[in-house]
C-alpha cells in the first residue's frame, strides 16, 4: 500500500455521496415508468404483467440479500402462500382484487414474522438452510391442505371488480392495476434502502459486531427488513395469482426460491435496479424457451 | 478507594471454555477518569477479559458493574447505550460506507431505536456538520468522502475512534489499538488516545508493555487468565513475575 502512513494526501478529492435522490435514479425511474406505461400497446400485456410481478419479487428479495446481507432460500414460501390466499379470497370469498392482494401480503407478513424471528438467530449458510426448511414445510402444507387444491392448485381464479366497481377482466384494465401495485412496491423498496433505517441496515451488513458495539439491536433491524421483504414478496405473489388466474404448487416450490436468487444475482445484488434487469431477462428467457426453465411452468397459463 | 471512584468493577470474573479456564477469578477495578491498560503475553486472556467486560461473552461466574449498576446479565448493545463503547482488534469500520457515513451511523443513534423505513434519509443531513467535525478531530478531513476500505490501517483506526467518540461515551474500551501499526501511526494514535482521555475513562488492552508506558495511569498484567500484578509502569515493569512471564514466553 502506497497510502501507508497518516501523512499522505489523497490522490484526488471524491465527489460527495449526497443524501438526496441522485438525478440518475430519478431518470431510471422515469424511464421504467414510461416504458411500462407504453409497452402494453406493443407487447403482450400478460407477459409484461408477469415481468412486473417478478421484478417486484426480485427487488423485495434483494432488499433482504443486498441490503440486509441475509440470503434467504425460502422466499417461495411468502410468494406462494400469498398467491394461494389471494386466489382463495378471489374465488371462494369473491373479494375484490385490492383486498385479495392485501390479504395475500398480510399473510406473507405474518409468515415472515414467524419464520424471520426464528431464522435470524442463525447466520450465513445456516440462515439459508433454516429459511429453506420452513419453506419446505409451507410447500408440504400447500400440498396437503384442503383449500389449496393439491396438485391442481386453485384454477380459474376470477379477477372480480376493483373496489367493487371497475371490471378487471380485460388484460389492459388489469395491467393498470398491476402497474400501480408494482411501482408502489418498487418506490417503497427504494425508500427503505435510502432511509435512516436503511443506513443502519447497511452498517449491519458491513460489520455486524461493530453495529452492536455502537448500541444497535441488530436482530430487531434484521427482523424488520425480513418482514418488509416477505410482505412485498407476498404482494408480488398475490398479484401474480390474479394475473394468471392460478395459484399452484410451483409458486411455493423451492425452485421458485432458487429462481429469485438467480434474478437478484444476475442483476447485481448490491444495486437498486439490478434485480429489475435480472428478473426481466429470466422471465423473457423462460417465455422464449420454456423447456429450458422447468421452474417457472406455473406462469405459462 | 470508594465505590463512586470506580466506573467499572469486576469481581471474581471467570470464563471457562470446554474445560479450559480462559479467565480465572479476575478482579478488576477501573478508576473514573483514568487510562487503564490491560497487558499480558499471548494467550493471557486479555481479549477474553475484554469481551466479558463488554458483554460480547457471558462470564461463567462473577459479577461486573458499571457506574455502580450490575451489568452482568445485560446484552452488548445495551452496554453501548449505557455509555461504554468498545473498539475491536481488527479495525472495525463499515468498509463500503464513506468516512463521513461511518461517523454518521454512530451519530444517528441519537434518534433512538428508530425503525422509520418510510422516511427519506435526507433527515440525516442534520448530522453532517457534526460528523465532519468528528472526522476533522482525528485528521481525516481529506478523506471524508472516501470509502473506509480505501484507508490505510492507521487511518481506519483513527476513523474507528472518531466513530466511537461520536457516541460521546463515558468510557472507551480499546482492544489493542496499536496492533500491527507502523511507527508513525503508533505515535499518532497514542497522541490521539491521550487527547480524547480528557473527561473520559479508557481501558485498553495491549500486547506490548512499552507502548502503554507513557500513556497509562494503571497497568494490570494478566498471565494464564489471572492477574499477575497491578500498579503504575514503574512498579509493574520491575516486578520479577512480570519479567518472567514476558521473557518466559519469548518476549523481551
Amino acid at each position: 500500500m502506497s497510502d501507508h502512513t497518516m501523512t499522505g494526501r489523497p490522490a484526488a478529492q471524491r465527489a460527495t455521496r449526497p443524501l438526496a435522490i441522485p438525478p440518475l435514479h430519478l431518470a431510471i425511474f422515469a424511464g421504467l415508468l414510461a416504458f411500462f406505461a407504453v409497452a402494453p400497446f406493443f407487447l403482450y400485456p400478460v407477459f409484461l404483467m408477469k415481468v412486473m410481478c417478478f421484478v417486484l419479487f426480485a427487488c423485495a428479495f434483494n432488499l433482504l440479500l443486498g441490503y440486509g446481507g441475509l440470503l434467504s432460500f425460502g422466499h417461495a414460501a411468502f410468494f406462494g402462500s400469498a398467491s394461494y390466499v389471494s386466489a382463495h379470497a378471489a374465488k371462494v370469498w369473491g373479494l375484490s382484487p385490492e383486498l385479495c392482494v392485501l390479504m395475500g401480503s398480510g399473510t406473507a407478513a405474518l409468515l415472515g414474522l414467524v419464520i424471520g424471528s426464528l431464522a435470524i438467530r442463525r447466520q450465513g449458510i445456516y440462515f439459508a438452510m433454516v429459511t429453506l426448511a420452513f419453506a419446505q414445510m409451507v410447500y408440504f402444507i400447500s400440498l396437503q391442505a384442503p383449500f389449496t387444491g393439491g396438485e391442481d392448485g386453485i384454477q380459474a381464479v376470477p379477477r372480480n371488480r376493483l373496489f367493487g366497481i371497475i371490471n378487471l377482466s380485460s388484460d389492459m384494465a388489469l395491467y393498470g392495476f398491476v402497474f400501480v401495485i408494482v411501482f408502489a412496491g418498487l418506490f417503497l423498496i427504494y425508500r427503505v434502502i435510502h432511509s435512516p433505517f436503511g443506513q443502519v441496515l447497511k452498517a449491519i451488513r458491513e460489520n455486524e459486531a461493530r453495529s452492536v458495539s455502537l448500541g444497535y439491536q441488530v436482530n430487531r433491524y434484521k427482523l424488520a427488513v425480513f418482514v418488509i421483504s416477505a410482505t412485498l414478496a407476498g404482494t408480488a405473489g398475490a398479484t401474480k395469482a390474479l394475473v394468471f388466474q392460478l395459484a399452484s404448487l410451483t409458486d411455493v416450490h423451492w425452485a421458485m426460491s432458487g429462481e429469485v436468487v438467480l434474478m437478484a444475482l444476475l442483476g447485481g445484488m448490491h444495486t437498486v435496479f439490478g434485480p429489475i434487469v435480472g428478473a426481466a431477462i429470466i422471465v423473457t428467457m423462460q417465455t422464449i424457451s420454456p423447456a429450458s426453465a422447468p421452474g417457472l411452468q406455473c406462469c405459462r397459463a | 478507594m470508594t465505590g463512586s471512584d470506580l466506573i467499572l468493577s469486576a469481581k471474581g470474573m471467570t470464563k471457562q471454555f470446554a474445560g479450559f479456564m480462559a479467565v480465572n477469578n479476575v478482579d478488576l477495578d477501573v478508576r473514573r477518569g483514568s487510562i487503564h491498560a490491560l497487558i499480558g503475553p499471548n494467550g493471557a486472556g486479555k481479549t477474553t477479559c475484554f469481551n466479558l467486560l463488554t458483554k460480547f461473552l457471558q462470564p461463567t461466574s462473577g459479577t461486573i458493574s458499571f457506574n455502580g449498576r450490575d451489568i452482568t446479565t445485560l446484552g452488548a448493545s445495551e452496554i453501548a447505550r449505557l455509555g461504554m463503547v468498545r473498539s475491536f482488534q481488527i479495525s472495525a469500520v463499515f468498509p463500503k460506507l464513506t468516512v463521513i457515513e461511518n461517523v454518521r451511523v454512530a451519530l444517528q443513534r441519537r434518534r433512538g431505536t428508530n425503525f422509520d423505513f418510510w422516511r427519506a434519509q435526507t433527515v440525516l443531513g442534520e448530522f453532517d456538520a457534526e460528523a465532519m467535525r468528528r472526522v476533522e478531530e482525528v485528521g481525516l478531513e481529506d478523506f471524508a468522502h472516501h470509502t473506509a476500505q480505501e484507508l490505510s490501517y492507521g487511518r481506519k483506526r483513527a476513523l474507528e475512534i472518531a466513530t466511537t467518540l461520536a457516541l460521546e461515551p463515558e468510557m472507551l474500551l480499546l482492544d489493542e489499538p496499536m496492533a500491527g501499526m507502523a511507527q508513525a501511526d503508533v505515535e499518532r494514535i497514542s497522541a490521539l488516545i491521550k487527547s480524547i482521555s480528557a473527561g473520559r475513562t479508557i481501558l485498553m488492552v495491549e500486547h506490548n508493555l512499552s507502548v502503554v508506558a507513557d500513556l497509562s495511569d494503571t497497568i494490570t498484567v494478566l498471565a494464564r487468565g489471572q492477574v499477575l500484578a497491578e500498579g503504575g509502569y514503574e512498579t509493574v515493569s520491575k516486578d520479577p513475575r512480570v519479567i518472567e512471564a514476558y521473557i518466559g514466553v519469548g518476549h523481551g
